[in-house]
């Protein structure tokens, strides 16, 4: 066993009304990668923020390299040797790479010779970068290189990596780790907190698992399967989707040769999109952030709108259709961002179900809003998809982003639509919610309908859809069937590495 | 009709006097924005400093002191919009547009008794040698210190934004603040300094109105400038020396719009007087058609635990 590098005992932060971290105890050694896993809410971002310097811990203990460690802002965790990658990004968009380095270093040198380090450093450990490029035209992977970069030039001990490749295609993924390999060798530790167990089982040496802000275990990951640690995660055995038998039918929503500009600066064109999806089938469609997903659901969900025949509906052209007309004949769609897209923030669930709902629920007549029946189809969509909630009055954004979404895609799916057009249905949602919503989204394929899931979780996606294309920079690949696709396979119809290579110290 | 009657030397050294005081309140709110805070309150703060400076002037004797005083109630005033914004979380427009309104009358409140007054005279700085160069030398160089001291504010602001660390973190911190909190920078902090210097730079600007162009203290002398100074600084694309280039524009305009009408040009006189904020705003809007965009925090509250 090598030297301990971090030690935190008892830490305990508690807010008005909840208990962020109790008691929470762990040991990091010099050039390990610990895993901290947990749920949403778990407390995991707390604890690191508390490492980080960013929160003050209420009572506890930490012991840096054997001293008292008790960082009162990010600097002073930064001149003791501890760097954190964050989870969403922490850049400026308008500043160019070297100034948003250069915004995280304690003294940083002039200019030239920052973006000369840079460059060598970018270059030892594989991650190529050009100083002078403006961060808000950079792709997530690229972004996310900037900040790793922005950490390895202060030559840290501890490297806090929150969720790093969330954003990245598989093969970047292996890249990366090849990075932190380079990097534990070097005598670095690692502090990983990720959802994807097989991730953290192929890279860690040890594991913290945290539930409601409680240390609830530890394991070695390479010893334990990721179903034992997921139950870990979340204290109860795990219901897993059950795909039943499906019987194909019509061709019901169909693009052709679809091309369309994006309506924002930093948005992504769509190029040449063909797919179609036949009643009962659920098609998958994978892609790193950023690629034209939000294009894409918005070309389909009318906010967008394409020459007429470029997007058809079981045969009827819709391209220049608004999205009323389009939720009249059954074409439904779920956005991304759930506040402020799918639901109005601060309009009461009772709203928000009437928002979508006004026209397949009949929840208007001559202009006038029916409240009762408005309320009845909340509490049912309360009910059945397990949305915790005092009351359907709640205001959309006081509800945690799990049950949201359960919310947001129960909405939809309890209006029966023919089609379901779905982004992301499942980010940022705990697991027994997420197996939730697929499970729904299964069934509802099953009873007849095309379901179109647009996500960058390829586990969820090769778990729930019979096809599965990839979108890149744009042009969406080919579909292909599921069953037999090997990850490989997947990573190149991403798009393959992004001209990433492997680091060579 | 006599064209003749207007002297370019005249009028050139004029522009550069008019300009001054919409100079010195667009780069202050410059700063202020591109701190990501939206101050609407520079006309507030600008009427402020002009009588605050009028009235130590003519108490004390000094023009020098007069704006030091100008610069310091420009700048107490607003500290007042700094509390109400970045602690208390009030709404940015609607606490500039109180800030206005609060400015205008408690100028008015000081102002009584300093109607009709003259204050102490400005001295001019007459620079040897460069000042008696033919044409130039009385057009650039026979200028009170003001007006030289907004060319360099300019010149160092936009020096500082560009190159130096504390630039870097004010421009970080008006792109995103909470990226800028979790690197640990005080945003708070940071946005009250940038307000301060921004009431400064309008307070400066109010004084030279009262003290040097014009000089008298009448009640709501600025007459919107400092609604100009706002626009100024986007159609500026928050951009120091177009910030500038805009000023000398409009303020180039306005003496030429006054020339004509006092020469008798046949064109009714509203269409000269709506002649400088129509050009200059045409003139920016032209130049702002490139890619630059606004600080993208600009006018959203900053909470550290959100």
């Amino acid at each position: 066993m090598s030297e301990i590098l971090l030690q935190i005992e008892g830490l305990t932060k508690a807010y008005p009304g909840v208990v962020a971290n109790a008691d929470v105890s762990l040991t990091i050694r010099k050039g390990e990668v610990h895993a901290l896993l947990g749920e949403n809410g778990a407390g995991k971002s707390t604890l690191v923020k508390m490492i980080y310097g960013l929160v003050k811990p209420d009572s506890g203990q930490m012991v840096l390299r054997g001293a008292p460690y008790a960082p009162a802002q990010p600097r002073a965790a930064r001149a003791a040797g501890v760097a954190m990658v964050f989870q969403h990004f922490s850049l400026f968009d308008a500043l160019d790479v070297a100034e948003n380095i250069a915004l995280g270093m304690e003294t940083p040198p002039p200019m030239r010779s920052l973006a000369q380090q840079i460059r060598q450093v970018s270059e030892t450990y594989g991650l190529p970068l050009d100083p002078y490029r403006t961060v808000g035209e950079l792709s997530a992977g690229e972004r996310q290189r900037v900040e790793i970069i922005r950490c390895l030039l202060q030559s840290p001990q501890l490297l806090i990596m929150d969720e790093p490749t969330s954003v990245l295609t598989p093969q970047e993924v292996e890249i990366l780790f090849e990075t932190l390999r380079k990097l534990t060798a070097e005598g670095v530790a690692i502090l990983y907190i990720s959802h994807k167990l097989e991730e953290i089982r192929a890279l860690c040496d040890a594991a913290t698992i945290l539930r409601q802000g409680r240390n609830v275990g530890t394991c070695v990951p390479a010893q334990t399967q990721a179903r034992d640690m997921a139950e870990m995660m979340v204290g109860s055995t795990l219901h897993t989707p059950a795909r039943g038998p499906r019987t194909m039918g019509d061709v019901l929503l169909a693009l052709n040769n679809l091309s369309r500009p994006s309506a924002s600066a930093f948005g992504t064109a769509l190029k040449n999109i063909t797919l179609s999806v036949q009643a009962g089938e659920v098609l998958g469609i994978g892609g790193v952030a950023g690629n034209g997903q939000d294009e894409l659901l918005a070309v389909l969900s009318g906010e967008l709108l394409t020459p007429a025949d470029a997007v058809q509906f079981m045969g009827q052209p819709i391209g220049q259709a608004t999205p009323q007309a389009r939720r009249r004949l059954g074409l439904l769609c779920a956005p991304e961002e759930r506040l402020g897209h799918a639901a109005a923030p601060d309009m009461s669930l009772v709203e928000n179900a009437l928002l979508t709902g006004v026209q397949r629920k009949g929840l208007a007549s001559r202009g006038f809003l029916k409240w009762g029946a408005a309320r009845r189809f909340a509490e049912d969509i309360i009910a059945r998809f397990d949305v915790r909630t005092p009351g359907p009055d709640v205001a959309a954004r006081a509800l945690s982003g799990g049950n949201l979404q359960k919310f947001v895609i129960g909405r939809e799916v309890m209006q029966a639509p023919k089609v379901l057009v779905v982004n992301q249905p499942t980010w940022g949602v705990d697991a027994a919610a997420a197996a939730a919503i697929r499970q729904a989204l299964l069934d509802l394929a099953a009873g007849g309908a095309a379901v179109l899931v647009i996500s960058q979780d390829l586990d969820e996606l090769m778990e729930i859809s019979d096809r599965f294309a990839a979108l890149n920079e744009g042009r969406l690949s080919p579909a292909k069937p599921t069953t037999g696709l090997s990850v490989d396979e997947i990573g190149l119809m991403m798009g393959g590495a992004h001209g990433m290579e492997v680091a060579h110290v | 009709m006599d064209l003749s009657a207007i002297n370019p030397t005249l009028l050139l050294a004029s522009l550069m006097v008019a300009a001054t005081p919409l100079l010195l309140a667009a780069i202050g709110e410059l700063v202020v924005e591109r701190a990501g805070v939206l101050n609407l309150g520079v006309e507030g703060m600008m009427i402020t400093g002009a009588i605050c400076g009028f009235a130590i002037a003519v108490n004390t004797g000094s023009p020098i002191l007069g704006l030091v005083a100008a610069a310091l109630g420009g700048a107490v005033l607003s500290l007042l919009f700094a509390a109400l914004t970045q602690y208390a979380l009030a709404n940015q427009v609607a606490s500039g547009l109180a800030l206005t309104l609060f400015g205008l009358g408690l100028s008015a409140l000081i102002g009584q008794g300093y109607q009709g007054i003259k204050p102490p005279s400005f001295p001019k700085a007459d620079i040897p040698l460069l000042s008696d160069i033919p044409f130039l030398g009385g057009v650039l160089f026979r200028h009170d210190f003001v007006v030289y001291l907004a060319i360099a504010l300019t010149a160092v602001v936009w020096w500082v934004l560009k190159y130096s660390r504390i630039g870097l973190v004010l421009r970080a911190v008006g792109e995103n603040h909470d990226a800028a909190h979790a690197l640990g920078y005080k945003v708070v902090r940071i946005r009250v300094a940038a307000i301060c210097f921004g009431g400064a730079c309008a307070g400066l600007g109010g004084a030279y109105i009262s003290l040097i162009r014009v000089p008298q203290w009448t009640e709501g002398m600025t007459a919107g400038i400092g609604w100009i100074a706002l626009a100024l600084v986007v159609f500026a694309s928050w951009k120091p020396w177009r910030a500038m280039l805009g000023a000398y524009l409009f303020g180039g305009i306005t003496v030429l719009q006054l020339n004509l009408q006092a020469a008798g040009v046949a064109i009714p006189v509203e269409y000269l007087a709506m002649s400088p904020y129509l050009i200059t705003i045409i003139v920016l809007v032209i130049m702002s058609a490139d890619k630059s965009r606004a600080p993208a925090a600009l006018g959203r509250s900053f909470h550290a635990s959100q």
